[in-house]
């Protein structure tokens, strides 16, 4: 992947491609095909495997892309949180440990489909792409982590620049030509994930149930004027 | 006060046969599809029973409804941070297993078995996997007192009857048993839309009907944790909950729901009941022993000049209006007193309300033939073979006042009519019975014109819903009126 013409493609073109893509098939498919937008819990199917597999893959998850957001807004703060060795130390690890519970959560939700015979009747195609592609994503996100050590602090002097020099539309790939395979592969597959997102269930993340928290308790809907908003 | 009007139901429970009509009527119209076969919006129990899903009155296992805490209302289930930290494993979601897996038979198997020796037999496969299956239980498994050990032993409603009683249920010649048909109970503090994060469900201001919409619902399923009485389902086919629609469509166009349509025994009221909506939270927090009694105040006398200024001033029309004033359930409820809410401690004002039914004289057996204990001719109430505490669990929060109010009247009518008609009743007596149960002679008239004689009309006092006006101008009209059922053309898909 050292071919100046690859990199160009896979770290210039590919992430508007994906870009582009996602943006473009949710906002249509939010429009034309709302019915579509589910979570498609399985829970009711099956109960125990789910939570022992789906709890600690959501929680792993959600921390780690937090921290890769997070890096990506603030890299100078994560470089000064660095700064002190012990603390880059409790910020590694606890990134490791999140990192396996995904891991280990995705295997017993990969493991729960094959196994459970009503869980396999609701499982389609697109669910096997999206499965295979999560597993290497975090299989590939944890070598990188223990091979690549350091990576709060390269991510932030390294990948953070690149990125926002796409969010600028100038891409920069000095930033990422010298980076190992594993690095590299990791970013690819984000964008393909990206690029897949829209045609797959993964877009249930995009209608987590914020507004719940300030809502009011109950919902009443008036098809006449609404006397009061209630 | 917030006048607003709401579609309510009464059913009368001393008219059941159990015939399971209204169940097929909604099978085959709303939920014959994929991921809906286990569904029952309508169900009719027997009661002693486990129900559907089992024992689904055990909220100690489903944490249904709402409860008190520091004088606050609140889900049992969840609150607005949990549902966020169990939004990836919902901990309290009933799983198939509670219901049922739906089957059919390898009916095939009949025509295209090889030849031999034995006759083919048809065997049950599972609708969800397609494969074979070994069939445990069925929606219906304990129908008349079917698996009493299993079942009838094992209702939540015993709780607080003595050993006497419970072996008084279950013996042989005393056995008893009613049954219970359930629908959604449309309340007017419901649960699942309290739970609902995506805000799919709601309540519709005009006549209160608790729908979901399907094009936001997200498939979160804290609605089936939440609602007490188990009437929200999750289909997990297109991954979206369901629930009675209480055949929206068809009131809408005037007609009866399919199982108020279909009943056979008759057994079904529906009627517009006014209520003040800005006391629900009030009343909803009450103590358990006032519960009944507060609900009763929520719903508003619709001849009230001042309860009509109120309902004028919240735009409701003078047809709604004037169907509130001809509402059968305004009788069983607020004016007779004798139809009483199902659980009403799960708080969440139920808008279906039932007539507790009568039961067989008490006897016992001895020295092999039967004695009744009661010379009554219909027996005195508290010697009921249905223990009043039983029916008490199920309508009167424990609180048996109410249920024996109830039946006391029931009673009396009887008497007054047996009088009337047959005659080998005092009329003194059944005069003084009419008294005692709080009852005038008009009264208990009308009790029995609406309770015997009544006609389809009587039973249905179905308000003009007004739909027309819900189409705004410069909206197409054809896309409304397509709207019916879930309101979209295209198919309920599974999404990817």
């Amino acid at each position: 992947m050292t071919n100046p013409f690859v990199n160009q493609l896979l770290f210039a073109v590919v992430p508007y491609l994906a870009m582009f893509i996602f943006f473009l098939a949710t906002i249509l498919r939010y429009r034309l095909a709302p019915y579509s937008y589910s979570s498609l819990s399985s829970q009711f199917l099956e109960n125990q495997r789910h939570f022992w597999a789906l709890v600690p893959f959501h929680y792993g998850i959600v921390f780690v892309l937090t921290g890769h957001v997070v890096a990506f807004f603030l890299p100078q703060q994560i470089l000064a949180w660095n700064s002190r060795p012990l603390r880059l130390y409790v910020l590694e690890t606890t990134a490791l440990v999140f990192g396996l519970l995904t891991v280990v959560g995705l295997l017993g939700a990969i493991a729960r489909r094959l196994t459970v015979s009503k869980v396999r009747a609701v499982t389609n195609g697109f669910d096997w792409v999206v499965l295979a592609m999560l597993l290497a994503q975090v299989l590939l996100g944890v070598f990188v982590a223990i091979f690549h050590p350091w990576g709060s602090a390269w991510f932030a002097a390294a990948i953070s620049p690149y990125l926002w020099s796409l969010v600028r539309f100038s891409p920069d790939l000095g930033y990422v030509a010298m980076l190992p395979v594993a690095v590299k592969a990791h970013i690819v597959l984000a964008y393909a994930i990206i690029g897949v997102t829209p045609f797959t269930r993964l877009v249930h993340i995009l209608v987590v149930p914020n507004p719940y928290l300030w809502r009011r308790t109950q919902v009443v809907r008036w098809y006449r004027a609404p006397k009061e908003a209630a | 006060m917030d006048v607003r009007s709401q579609v309510a139901m009464v059913f009368h429970l001393d008219k059941c046969i159990g015939c399971h009509t209204c169940s097929i009527a909604c099978k085959n119209i709303w939920t014959d599809r994929r991921g809906t076969e286990y569904m029952w919006w309508n169900n009719v129990e027997t009661k002693p029973g486990t129900g559907f899903p089992t024992r689904w009155e055990d909220q100690e296992k489903y944490h249904g409804g709402w409860e008190v805490h520091d004088g606050q209302l609140q889900l049992r289930s969840t609150s607005k941070t949990k549902t966020i930290f169990n939004i990836y494993h919902n901990p309290s979601m009933p799983t198939m297993d509670d219901y049922y897996e739906p089957w059919t038979y390898d009916y095939q198997h009949l025509f295209n078995a090889p030849e031999g020796p034995d006759q083919p037999t048809a065997r049950p496969i599972s609708m969800v996997t397609g494969e074979l299956i070994h069939i445990e239980a069925g929606p219906n498994w304990d129908d008349d007192l079917g698996g009493s050990p299993v079942y009838a032993e094992n209702d939540p409603n015993l709780k607080g009857l003595s050993a006497e009683q419970r072996a008084q249920l279950s013996a042989v010649e005393r056995l008893v048993f009613f049954y219970f048909p359930r629908i959604c109970n449309h309340c007017l503090n419901p649960s699942c839309v309290a739970s609902c994060p995506s805000g799919a469900l709601y309540k519709r201001g005009e006549d209160g009907i608790v729908l979901v919409d399907q094009q936001r619902c997200r498939g979160w399923r804290m609605c089936v944790a939440a609602c007490p009485y188990k009437k929200m389902f999750y289909n997990w086919n297109t991954g979206k909950s369901e629930k009675c629609i209480l055949c929206y469509p068809r009131l809408e166009t005037g007609q009866a729901p399919a199982c108020f349509h279909s009943c056979v025994g008759r057994i079904r009221y529906l009627g517009v009941v006014l209520y003040d909506a800005s006391r629900i939270e009030a009343v909803a927090s009450s103590t358990d022993e006032k519960l009944v009694e507060a609900q009763r105040t929520l719903i508003l006398d619709p001849h009230d000049p001042e309860v009509i200024a109120g309902a004028r001033k919240n735009g409701i029309h003078e047809s709604v209006l004037e169907s509130a004033q001809r509402s059968p359930v305004y009788q069983f409820v607020k004016v007779w007193k004798i139809a009483l809410p199902p659980h009403i401690e799960y708080r969440t004002m139920p808008m279906l309300f039932y007539v507790p039914p009568m039961s067989p004289v008490m006897s016992n057996q001895a020295e092999g033939t039967i004695h009744h204990n009661s010379e009554d001719l219909f027996h005195d109430i508290d010697e009921s073979r249905v223990p009043l505490q039983f029916l008490a669990n199920l309508f009167g929060a424990g609180h048996e006042g109410f249920v024996r109010y109830a039946l006391r009247k029931q009673k009396a009518v009887r008497w007054y009519r047996r009088a009337l008609t047959v005659g080998d009743v005092e009329m003194a007596t059944a005069e003084r019975m009419l008294r005692e149960a709080d009852c005038s002679p008009a009264e208990a008239e009308a009790i029995y014109r609406l309770t015997s004689l009544c006609t389809f009309d009587d039973r249905f006092v179905i308000p003009p819903m007004h739909r027309e006006e819900a189409i705004q101008m410069l909206e197409d009209p054809l896309e409304h009126k397509q709207g019916a059922g879930f309101g979209f053309v295209s198919g309920p898909r599974r999404g990817t």
